[in-house]
């Protein structure tokens, strides 16, 4: 067998009390795509800090086309041949794409930069990645996402990279760049590079890499070849329980409708939407990026303005004129950015579970703020968030727990309508589960559901109904039962139903 | 699976967690402590004849730093809220001509008080309106009025200092109170403590309170919450203005019953230096009350020490510049790790 391109042998690091990486063998090789699965929290931010020299292994021993590989930090190991593609990317926005490829390693005569060179650098490099059409001098600020991410891997390769680490590179992207993504990622295995590819979807995992490794509280709990696995025995490894755990199942009794939406139209999207939400009735939303999900909620809630149509609760009153209104009809609202709108991260649980409603604790004008503090402990309860204190700042939390405050709001200012934009984005796969129980429940107590998701698996297992928006239209919503996933994904593409 | 260990672990974190909160709500003590000490030191090395802390020098402290910290306890909320407030300084100006020009025009005593006030918090409205109504950041529109404010202070007092008689209680907040007297400070030094008290309980346990420091923390976050974010941030200017306005009042009485066109320039800046010694943060989302008047009053202990030590003017400014920068980056060192 031929020598893999990179190893860990051993490698164990400890912050502290708590031990982030426990013996953790790894091995990757030419031109293969080695992913490495596990939940937030399972040790591999940490793996990919060792592999950049960001944090020197406690014990242990790396090596790199055969011979020890010890890098002192993220520049060292670029130059030996490691390139990391972070989530949140590493671009100077106001630079041009060709000085973002070259940048840090500038083509230089007598310290003046060698503009020719450097276009050309980096156009061999755009041509590796079959990106010969990116414009060289615009500045990267002003290209999307999926390009800035393209400019970053042209960067890894103009360095002659070996190993490419990419971290959830998806996380940001659509369904057509995802796509696009995966092929370039096939290209540089076709060079003969070896991808670390660092994912909890596990669907991208199954369709693009060759091996694989689990890592669960900082061991690795399984390792081989995809082909050869079942992702029901990978999701077993990661989470350490059965499958069906996932997504638990709560009963739920569907009444009178509750939510009416009729003809609600924004600036851009949503575009004359028709839905009713009934108590006790989850519904999902699904749809492409960009297809107005995320729109048609915020109309609803008044975060958006709406050009025409009618909210109404319960058939009284116009909703979705502000989410002052929205709250005091009993409409809740959970954002798809958590760090930057939904919570103010920064301030304490107690403060950021009560902040839409402090009435009942205030008093001739004052508040008492140690009832406040019991009340706060109920719901936290009441939603199964694990924390040390109500006055801890929410930043503190994992983002399961953080999701649960931004979920005991709602309940707590007694919302009626919870309108849930990506629950469950960047939280592991254990606090899903609890996500998941947790709107049951909900549904169970008679609050009337909406939740938009680019997750299918997870619309299709929690919601007793789908409607599958597209260019702003709510195509069509039928029982989940009636749904597969390919079927939502034709609808949402805009095409018609095969039947 | 167990994690052994992860018992204790949460233990030592809270118990961390409780001495980071107590040390960062005690840093600007501990920092008028060491100045305090500092100057105690140089006494036993160098001056054991005339002693630092004197009850004269105490007094003299705290008359100077209650102008100050007026104007700080309104900029905190404003600092608070992810604002800034460069007008505060114009503001005292226009507030203090304009107690004169009335006083002089004959106005009753408590008349002349109430529109002082309201120019104040019509003032501090003015640039809340300005700011919510026409999207602008805070920076530009309170530069914006610092100069309308100082421009409008001069026109009233035809550029000239306006002096006028005040009855005992509005003209003598800031004299030293008599030597057998209960007060022990001034009257105007009360005035600090007693709003800073109330100000700061307004903070904490009112509805307003914890809305401000919503929207510094995370705008959005406010708005989403339904919390009403121009009303509020209005209100929030407002309370700058009407503590500029105070602050007005006691500067009408440090220079002997006169309004000055020309006083508190860039007294803002030391106001901002004042919140932010104190603990504030110019993001948003944190400062205290007590901290600022704290931060106030380290910045004139160090400017009376060095008097006392007979450090030139020039070096005073110097090492006072040095402090603020270094208090910021202490309290930066302590908030650090806090959302790891």
């Amino acid at each position: 067998m031929e020598t893999p391109l990179l190893t860990m042998n051993g490698v164990t690091k400890r912050f502290g009390a708590t031990l982030a990486l426990d013996d953790v063998s790894l091995s990757v090789r030419h031109g293969r795509v080695h992913a490495l699965i596990g939940e937030n929290g399972a040790g591999k931010s940490t793996l990919m800090k060792v592999l950049a020299g960001v944090h020197p292994p406690d014990c242990g021993h790396m090596t790199l086309g055969g011979t020890p590989y010890a890098p002192s930090g993220p520049a060292a190991a670029l130059s030996a041949g490691v390139a990391m593609i972070h989530q949140e990317l590493n671009l100077a926005p106001h630079l041009s794409v060709a000085a973002n490829i070259v940048l840090g390693q500038e083509p230089r005569k007598l310290g003046l930069l060698r503009r020719s060179q450097q276009d050309a650098t980096a156009r061999r490099a755009l041509a590796r990645l079959s990106q010969p059409d990116l414009p060289l001098k615009v500045p990267v600020g002003s290209l999307p996402i999926a390009m800035q991410q393209l400019v970053e891997i042209a960067r890894a390769i103009a360095s002659d990279a070996r190993v490419v680490v990419f971290d959830e590179p998806t996380s940001v992207l659509g369904d057509d760049d995802t796509e696009h993504l995966f092929a370039v990622i096939r290209d540089l295995r076709a060079a003969g590079i070896g991808v670390v590819y660092i994912s909890h979807f596990l669907e991208e995992v199954q369709q693009l890499a060759d091996d694989y490794t689990v890592l669960r509280d900082g061991r690795v709990v399984g390792t081989g070849l995809i082909a050869d696995s079942s992702l029901d025995a990978i999701v077993r490894a990661m989470v350490g329980r059965e499958i069906d755990e996932f997504f638990p199942h709560v009963a739920h009794q569907i009444g009178e409708p509750l939510l009416n939406i009729r003809g609600l139209t924004g600036i851009d999207t949503p575009s004359d939407v028709d839905l009713d939400v009934h108590r006790g009735e989850i519904v999902g939303i699904a749809g492409l990026v960009g297809a107005g999900r995320t729109e048609l909620v915020r109309c609803v809630y008044g975060l958006d303005r709406v050009r025409r149509g009618e909210v109404t609760v319960a058939r009284i009153g116009n909703v979705g004129q502000s989410p002052r209104r929205s709250i005091r009809r009993g409409v809740g609202f959970v954002s798809e950015d958590r760090k930057d709108e939904g919570l103010a991260v920064d301030l304490s649980i107690a403060d950021n579970l009560t902040m839409s409603r402090l009435s009942p604790y205030r008093r001739y004008g004052w508040l008492n703020l140690a009832s406040r503090d019991r009340g706060v402990v109920r719901w936290l309860d009441r939603v199964g968030c694990k924390y040390q204190h109500p006055g801890q700042p929410v930043a503190e939390l994992s983002g399961g727990n953080q999701q649960k405050v931004a979920i005991g709001r709602l309940l707590h200012q007694d919302a009626d309508v919870l309108l849930l934009d990506e629950p469950t984005r960047g939280i592991d796969i254990s606090a899903k589960a609890e996500i998941y129980r947790l709107v049951g429940q909900l549904a169970a107590a008679g609050k009337a559901i909406v939740i938009v998701s680019s997750y299918l698996p997870e619309l299709l297992n929690v919601c007793d109904r789908i409607g599958v928006m597209c260019r702003g239209r709510l195509r069509e919503v039928r029982p989940s039962v009636d749904w597969s996933e390919e079927e939502i994904m034709h609808s949402a593409t805009g095409q018609e139903q095969p039947r | 699976m167990s994690r052994p260990g992860s018992e204790t672990k949460l233990a030592t974190t809270n118990r961390q967690r409780v001495l980071r909160l107590a040390w960062q709500a005690l840093a600007p003590f501990v920092g008028l402590g060491v100045v305090v000490a500092i100057f105690l030191v140089y006494q036993v090395l160098e001056r054991p004849d005339a002693p630092f802390l004197t009850s004269f020098r105490l007094t003299l402290i705290a008359k100077q730093t209650a102008i100050v910290g007026m104007g700080a306890l309104g900029m905190t909320v404003v600092i608070i809220a992810g604002g800034i407030d460069l007008s505060a300084g114009s503001l005292l100006a226009l507030t203090s001509v304009t107690l004169a020009v009335a006083l002089k025009a004959g106005t009753s005593p408590v008349l002349a008080v109430a529109i002082v006030l309201c120019v104040g918090l019509a003032a501090g409205a003015l640039n809340g309106v300005l700011i919510t109504g026409l999207r602008l950041v805070p920076f530009i529109v309170t530069l914006g009025t610092m100069l309308v404010f100082r421009g409008l202070a001069e026109q009233i007092s035809e550029q000239r200092k306006v002096s006028a008689a005040a009855p005992d209680w509005l003209g003598t907040l800031l004299d030293p109170p008599a030597a057998d007297s209960w007060q022990l400070v001034s009257t105007g030094v009360w005035l600090v403590i007693v709003l800073g008290l109330v100000l700061a309980a307004v903070m904490r346990y009112t509805v307003f309170g914890r809305h401000v420091f919503a929207i510094g923390s995370n705008e959005a976050t406010a708005r989403l919450c339904g919390i009403h974010v121009p009303a509020t941030k209005i209100a929030v200017y407002a309370v700058g203005g009407l503590f500029g306005a105070v602050a007005g009042i006691l500067d009408f009485n440090d220079l002997n019953q006169q309004g000055s066109p020309t006083s508190g320039y860039s007294l803002e800046l030391e106001m901002i230096a004042a919140v932010v010694i104190g603990g504030g943060s110019l993001t948003g989302g944190r400062g205290s009350v007590l901290g600022s008047i704290i931060g106030a009053l380290t910045m004139t202990t160090l400017r009376s020490g060095c008097l006392y030590a007979g450090v030139s003017d020039p070096v005073q400014k110097i090492v006072i510049g040095g402090i603020i920068i270094s208090a910021v980056a202490i309290d930066q060192w302590l908030h650090r790790g806090q959302g790891g």
